[in-house]
């Protein structure tokens, strides 16, 4: 029972009486998850779909790392490593971590501001059930004639055009990618908005649900102009327009600008509710209320607003005026300090706090280390005249993945340790979770670290075979790569062990003294929970 | 909360919904309607993005005498187009504000006649709007039958208000086959050459 947040009822059980309609449970069977407008079902069925996406398109990474394990060409032909690299970041990012932050914000959100459930339940059960479709068409190009995608995900004309009869069920796929995002989002915003319990103002509201509102907002800002930009390569390839097409008096540099307005903001969408998940776990470990609540807020925002001015920093060596590279370096650069304020607001949360380890405590810690390091090769990246030196190279490969996957992945798999007991009633295998936690945070920085080096040292993206002076380090992250994926079997095993309730029980806190509303219902949290809203204390948690 | 607050509740929830949609709608608008034609006039403002002008350009210079331009030519044929294509010399040296001409060879390896059109670009990007077309053969599409090989002029100033840095320009060319643009295969002229630039 959280001590700054009291449920009026106690516990719940007061939502029984005098509501005995609404306390049916799930319906049975296939139904339950096909026609679902509950939201603890629907966050399940983003999460699992997610888990099944991550696995899918970490199997599509490992092809990618075997092939370059030694230099020349081993097991694929180029072509179908150039399809594996787009497929992989394609999977990545809009199967697995998107996914995973829409699921986890349907599970959490309506329970920690007090909501019976998502606002809008019905367009729930659409935005999820549009995914597996859209990621059926997507993988289902693997096998056509010409092969899946194989001009990288930015989908870059002329390039892109070039793709066989997978182009267009691509661009629909991206379609659906994009409804299903948009409408997630406008769900979120309505329930936070609209549901929250009468006495949680704005600025009381967890920072998870915070990251979330903003980063609701990017997406109903940008995934429409991806879905345009996607448009505009169908209609110039089906219908004679030229908007890329320099022929045409089109041009392809235009579908970068396009596409990196909705890319920069992309990459917010993947970490801002990260940086709310451990914005939650940090405090609860460290026995202390998170440090600069308010603050957190404000570089949030300020994250969310620079992110619209920085897109060309993606495309220097396109050729831009000076001003203009000088423009986006520095806007770019500015991102630095809201990114400071929060891992200095992080940090300062745990000064002097009575730290314990557990699972979720720790891939917060890594996450914050390692997101750090990737914010550090980010700010070098921004710098034009280096840049120009790195783009395109494995310095930018290791610069992404170290801000997805110690930083997006991590605090996924952090807010699931953390949240699981709570959806389950059971704790996960403790010692378990450590020795997963262990082996990714090694297996990630032997896989991503050495990519900084063959980076520096000068080895292009994207490419099947290298120049043999790279031999030693792709190796070492080809290692890395195939014990990551394989650690995260363990993953798989500790949550199903969970799911089927073969831990302790866990008891409605789960942890001790958690802040949060969602800490006062029991565990597992049942069918309908807050079908009364409830009280937030004076001086509660979050303000 | 009771009956009342639940009601105004759900109604701002549908206005509120209704307010996102429409905020997606018109973002997608912006991105597939606004942006296009937005990027243009920025290029054409701006003078980046290392188009020329597309019509022939009415220009009174004199001659800086004393300043000389290296001018290079690139040529290039688009996703393999049969076409041979390149220019009669590697490059020249020009005054700023000087009249010349330069010549470029085509010829259509295909065993049927063929419409091509030459998309101009100059590097760096900034001498771009520098860079005057009096005539050229890529304001037009250019028809090739079967094996036929055309010597096309291109008559151009260079501004003599170039900036000083500027001591080389590249000017390229790429052919590229009308085949897949209906507006231009078809032989009607072409829109957005007429609308910018006109008045230069």
């Amino acid at each position: 029972m959280g001590s700054a947040v009291t449920d009026a009822h106690g516990h719940g059980q007061a939502q029984a009486i005098g509501h005995g309609h609404d306390e049916h449970g799930p319906a049975k069977g296939v139904r339950r998850w096909l026609y679902a407008t509950n939201h603890k079902d629907i966050g399940t069925m983003y999460l699992v779909f997610s888990c099944l996406m991550f696995f899918i398109g970490g199997s599509m990474a490992l092809v990618i790392r075997s092939e370059l394990f030694t230099p020349g060409l081993q097991f694929v032909a180029p072509n179908v490593f150039n399809q594996m690299t787009t497929m992989h970041a394609l999977v990545m990012v809009f199967g697995a971590v998107m996914p995973a932050f829409v699921g986890l914000a349907n599970w959490m959100i309506p329970m920690m501001i007090g909501a019976p459930d998502m606002a809008l339940p019905r367009m729930n059960n659409w935005s999820f059930w549009i995914l597996p479709v859209a990621f059926s068409i997507l993988l289902s190009t693997l096998f056509m004639p010409g092969g899946a995608p194989a001009g990288g995900w930015t989908m870059y004309p002329p390039l892109v055009l070039q793709t066989g009869d997978a182009f267009p069920f691509l661009i629909f796929s991206v379609h659906l990618m994009g409804l299903s995002s948009i409408m997630g989002a406008i769900n979120v915003i309505v329930t936070i908005i609209n549901m929250r319990t009468a006495e949680m103002s704005l600025l009381k509201m967890p920072m998870f649900v915070w990251t979330w509102l903003i980063t609701a907002y990017l997406l109903i800002a940008v995934m429409p102009v991806l879905a345009g930009a996607v448009t505009m390569l169908l209609t110039d390839q089906f219908f004679g327009t030229s908007f890329f097409l320099a022929a045409g008096g089109g041009d392809p540099v235009m579908f970068q600008h396009i596409f990196w307005f909705f890319g920069h903001p992309e990459v917010y969408i993947m970490i801002l509710p990260a940086f709310g998940v451990v914005s939650e776990i940090i405090p609860t470990f460290a026995r202390k209320p998170l440090f600069g609540h308010d603050s957190m807020v404000y570089a949030a925002s300020s994250i969310a607003f620079l992110s619209f001015i920085v897109w060309a920093h993606h495309m220097f060596t396109v050729g831009m005026p000076l001003t203009g590279q000088l423009f986006f370096m520095f806007a770019t650069m500015l991102i630095a300090v809201p990114t400071g304020v929060k891992v200095f607001n992080w940090t300062a949360t745990m000064w002097k706090g009575a730290m314990t380890f557990e699972t979720p405590m720790l891939f917060s810690l890594a996450f914050l280390f390692l997101f750090t390091i990737g914010g550090f090769s980010g700010l070098m990246l921004a710098v034009v005249s280096s840049d120009i030196q790195y783009h395109d190279s494995y310095f930018v490969v290791a610069h992404f993945h170290y801000v997805l996957v110690p930083g997006s992945i991590f605090g996924i798999m952090a807010a699931v340790y953390y949240w699981l007991p709570k959806w389950t009633g059971h704790m996960y295998n403790e010692r378990l979770g450590q020795v997963h936690f262990w082996l990714s945070a090694i297996f990630v920085n032997v896989t991503f670290f050495p990519m900084h080096f063959l980076g520096l040292a000068g080895m292009p993206r994207r490419i099947p075979d290298y120049s043999t002076q790279f031999t030693d380090f792709n190796s070492i992250a080809s290692i890395g790569a195939i014990g990551f994926g394989i650690s995260q079997f363990l993953f798989i095993y500790i949550v199903v062990q969970c799911v089927r309730k073969q831990g302790a029980k866990a008891s409605a806190a789960v942890w001790e003294n958690p802040k949060g509303l969602e800490w006062t219902v029991p565990s597992p949290a049942p069918y309908h929970t807050f079908n009364e809203p409830p009280h937030v204390t004076a001086g509660a948690a979050f303000s | 909360m009771t009956a009342d607050k639940e009601k105004t509740g759900l109604a701002s929830a549908d206005s509120l919904t209704l307010r996102l949609v429409i905020m997606a709608v018109a973002m997608f608008g912006f991105g597939f309607l606004v942006l296009p034609p937005l990027y243009s006039v920025f290029c054409e403002i701006t003078g980046l993005g290392g188009k020329t002008n597309q019509t022939a350009a009415v220009v009174a210079e004199t001659p800086d005498e004393g300043r000389s331009v290296r001018l290079e030519f690139v040529t290039s044929v688009n996703a393999y187009a049969p076409w041979e294509f390149h220019a009669e010399t590697d490059g020249m040296s020009i005054k700023p504000g000087t009249m010349y001409d330069a010549t470029f060879i085509a010829r259509n390896l295909a065993d049927r006649s063929k419409i091509a059109q030459a998309v101009p670009s100059v590097a760096p990007q900034q001498a771009a709007k520098y860079f005057k077309k009096l005539e050229c053969f890529c304001f037009t599409t250019q028809e090739f039958a079967s094996g036929e090989e055309k010597r096309m002029p291109v008559r151009f100033i260079v501004d003599s208000d170039l900036p000083e840095y500027i001591d080389t320009i590249t000017l390229s060319y790429t052919f590229f086959d009308t085949e897949r643009i209906s507006h231009l295969s078809t032989g009607t002229t072409h829109d957005k050459a007429h609308s910018s630039h006109s008045t230069q």
